[in-house]
């Protein structure tokens, strides 16, 4: 393969050690990064704000952070004795770029254009923090329970932050943040949604208080918490879903089963699936907005009660009984969507529904309503555009970037994190938080959110996108500057250098 | 990088940056080109050995105002001046270090007062030292809360004027507060002075109020001039009228300074209120968005 050259780097620069003055207390350390020499505490920044005692280390606070290929060693750094050994081998870390800098507003080349080998091929990632006013996050939170109407204001701290969006199959959305929050509105507002951004990103857990609904804490990857009650699982379908899935186990155990649900509250023997059964009618007759057959809307209103309906009585859903129809001791199975709550009623002489004990049969079906509901999390997407003039760090013409994107030549990653590029204009790019790197978000006071983005292509690529060939460096220069922190690669993220896809 | 060495960027053809070690500078001039190139190389010569200079005399540096013997380094010198001044007059607790960024950016401008550069500025993270040509004048805008930057507030300084010296403080910002105000931006005859009596008017910004939070300046960073005196972590809610009180402190002290000639204009912001000083009675610091 071709190849363009690459310059040679100049060498790393000299570390000075300077010895520690004699009577310095034990639990400081003396920095020796410039000539004031703090004397820095465990836990505190010296005069800079760049260098800080971490657990009795003297630390760059913001050192690019390199990830380490998960089936490699790597020898922790010795600047200026490395050997030269990966130009001739794949390259066994990548840069990321959290806390690679930026180099905003003068969008010249980005802080790390780095050209690195992958299976003989060289390749090139131009990494930066991106500065994002028109960004946000979506929240889902997997949860029937009632959080808010749609539309409804989010508030962190008292100010609004976002809006709940539309609801999906078992789980409710929430807009966080964005320009109209960080910037339109007043001082305070833009700050408060710029510290929950950073927060959500970074995979904290926030409180936040949906206006007309529920006090929330949300965290990447962590089970929602809603009204100070932890969500365990998912349900495992609408009511009617669960009719579906279940009335073969039920026939022949039990008379009816309604199914309580906020969405769509499901009825056996009225379903088509227990009429395919030939399951007889009950004379069961529910409260609520009758759909088709053996589906009702709205049994009751919206909460954190059975089914995420505000009822903690399921019996105050039923109407009644059609005395032609209904005898005593008929048996009735209420069950919720996620199997927490289930009561067996068996009908008196008057055919008012007596709680008895459950069969074991049926107990059984009702675990595995439970069985078959995966746990709930809220998950965090960072949506965010990287189409402006972020790109001018990467090439002199960015509508070349782009296409380069489109056209999969070149991979885009943020903090390593595959990402989903929303088809249309711009780069529009989607990134779990849960899968970047703790810490990877940052703000500046605009406010805006800092976020880490890296592009990955072949160097020929980027030579020919017209990218900065005269700022590339060589991955190793990079490396023995020794001014870097070196963190795992994260879970089953794959591999960025390679081929795009 | 390595912080021993001093580091210098130029951003675009009229502005470089200068940083060691905790010293940040952003410098900008304009005019004839081949001037403004020898005086951004002259500053940059003048740059190289400053940090080193005030290290070896840090320990008086951070010693109270006024002290008995003047230190011998350009800068250290320039602090001290500008320190003892203040201290002279008021006798408020103020050390050296309160002009050290000022000082730093006097140095500096110096190496561009000569023919051919209409106008030059030295920025040492807000404190902003001048020059200027008679007839050329300087915008300057004004952020009144670091929390949420947008430009508050624009204010002129001429060349006709003998002012040329621009300094902001705040409990806000990177150095420690004795008080509460979002910022005290002051201009006067130089930055060194404009940024010691910029701390000091933003130390008497001050109420008591348990939605103020306070700790020990020694727990807070290590080698801190403060010394165990109280710095402001955080501020709560206040009632507007505890906010007018504390203005009203450091307005009164701000006022004192000018009638000694120790600052022309300032301007103070708290929870979005402000108070407006200039020695000459004209208005003219232009509030922009003050609510």
């Amino acid at each position: 393969m071709n190849s363009p050259a690459l310059d040679e780097q100049e060498p790393a620069p000299a570390v000075l050690k300077s010895r520690p003055p004699e009577k310095m207390a034990v639990n400081k350390i003396q920095c020796d990064a410039c000539p004031v020499l703090c004397q820095i505490s465990e836990g505190r920044l010296g005069a800079c704000d760049r260098w800080g005692n971490v657990g009795g280390q003297l630390r760059r606070m913001d050192p690019v952070v390199l990830m380490k290929r998960p089936d490699v060693e790597v020898v922790p750094a010795d600047p200026g004795k490395w050997d030269g050994r990966w130009l001739r081998e794949d390259s066994p870390v990548f840069v990321s770029g959290v806390a690679s800098g930026t180099t905003y507003p003068d969008y010249k080349p980005a802080p790390f254009i780095v050209a690195s080998r992958h299976e003989g091929v060289d390749m090139v990632t131009v990494v930066t923090e991106g500065i994002f006013s028109y960004c946000s996050f979506k929240v889902k939170i997997d949860t029937d329970r009632y959080l808010g109407p749609e539309q409804a204001t989010v508030r962190y701290k008292d100010e609004a932050v976002g809006h709940v969006t539309t609801i999906e199959y078992g789980s409710q959305f929430l807009s966080l943040g964005g320009v109209h929050h960080l910037t339109g509105g007043s001082k305070r507002e833009g700050r408060m949604a710029c510290e929950l951004m950073e927060r959500l990103g970074n995979q904290e857990a926030v409180d936040l208080r949906i206006e007309g609904g529920a006090a929330l804490t949300v965290q990447a990857d962590r089970p929602p918490i809603v009204n100070g009650v932890e969500e365990q699982r998912m349900r495992v379908g609408c009511g009617s879903a669960t009719i579906g899935i279940f009335a073969r186990q039920w026939c022949g155990h039990v008379d009816e089963v309604v199914v309580v649900d906020d969405h769509i509250t499901g009825v056996l023997t009225e379903h088509q699936a227990g009429r395919c059964l030939d399951m007889p009618p009950s004379g069961i007759r529910l409260r609520g907005r009758k759909s088709t057959p053996g589906r009702y809307f709205q049994v009751a209103n919206p909460g954190t009660g059975w089914g995420g309906t505000d009822i903690t009585d399921p019996l105050s859903i039923i109407e009644g009984w059609d005395p032609a129809v209904a005898r005593p001791g008929q048996s009735l199975l209420m069950v919720s969507t996620t199997g927490e709550h289930a009561q067996w009623f068996e009908l008196d002489q008057d055919l008012m529904p007596r709680p008895a004990a459950m069969p074991a049969v049926v107990q059984k079906v009702v675990d595995r309503i439970g069985e078959n509901c995966e746990p709930a999390l809220a998950t965090v997407l960072f949506l965010g555009g990287a189409g402006g003039s972020l790109r001018a760090g990467v090439t002199e013409n960015p509508i070349l970037l782009t296409r380069s994107i489109k056209h999969l030549l070149t991979r885009v990653t943020c903090g390593g994190a595959p990402v989903y590029v929303w088809p249309g204009g711009g780069i529009t790019v989607m990134a779990d938080v849960a899968r970047m790197p703790k810490g990877s978000f940052g703000s500046v006071p605009t406010p805006a959110i800092v976020a880490p983005i890296e592009f990955t292509m072949r160097l020929d690529d980027y030579q020919a996108l017209g990218g900065h060939m005269d700022r590339v460096r060589r991955i190793e220069a990079v490396w023995a500057t020794g001014e870097h922190r070196l963190i795992d690669w994260i879970g089953d993220n794959p591999w960025p250098l390679g081929t795009p896809g | 990088m390595n912080g021993w060495v001093a580091t210098r960027r130029q951003l675009d053809p009229g502005r470089w940056h200068f940083a060691q070690g905790p010293i940040d500078l952003v410098i900008g001039a304009e005019g004839e080109a081949g001037p403004c190139a020898l005086a951004f190389e002259a500053a940059w010569a003048r740059f190289g050995p400053v940090l080193q200079r005030l290290v070896q005399e840090l320990p008086t540096l951070r010693a109270p105002s006024p002290a008995s013997r003047p230190p011998a380094g350009p800068v250290a010198a320039r602090m001290h001046e500008a320190s003892s001044r203040l201290a002279r007059a008021t006798g408020v607790f103020i050390t050296p270090m309160a002009a050290v960024a000022g000082s730093v950016a006097d140095h500096l401008i110096d190496c561009f007062a000569r023919p051919g550069v209409r106008r030059a500025y030295v920025n040492n993270g807000g404190d902003i030292a001048l020059h200027l040509e008679a007839d050329a004048h300087y915008r300057v805008g004004l952020v009144a809360d670091l929390g949420a930057p947008a430009i508050d507030a624009e204010f002129d300084v001429l060349g006709s004027e003998r002012v040329r010296g621009v300094a902001s403080s705040g409990w806000r910002g990177r150095s420690l507060s004795m008080g509460i105000a979002d910022t005290v931006t002051v201009i006067g005859a130089d930055a060194a002075s404009a940024d010691a009596a910029a701390t000091l008017i933003a130390n008497a910004v001050d109420v008591d109020d348990p939605a103020i939070e306070r700790a020990p300046a020694s727990t807070v960073r290590d080698d801190s001039d403060l010394g165990e005196r109280l710095v402001t972590l955080a501020v709560g809610a206040l009632s507007v009228e505890q906010v007018d009180a504390a203005l009203d402190a450091g307005e009164r002290f701000a006022l004192q300074l000018a009638g000694h000639g120790l600052i022309e204009r300032a301007a103070l912001v708290l929870s979005g209120r402000w108070r407006l000083i200039d020695r000459s009675g004209r208005r003219s610091l232009k509030v922009e968005h003050a609510r």
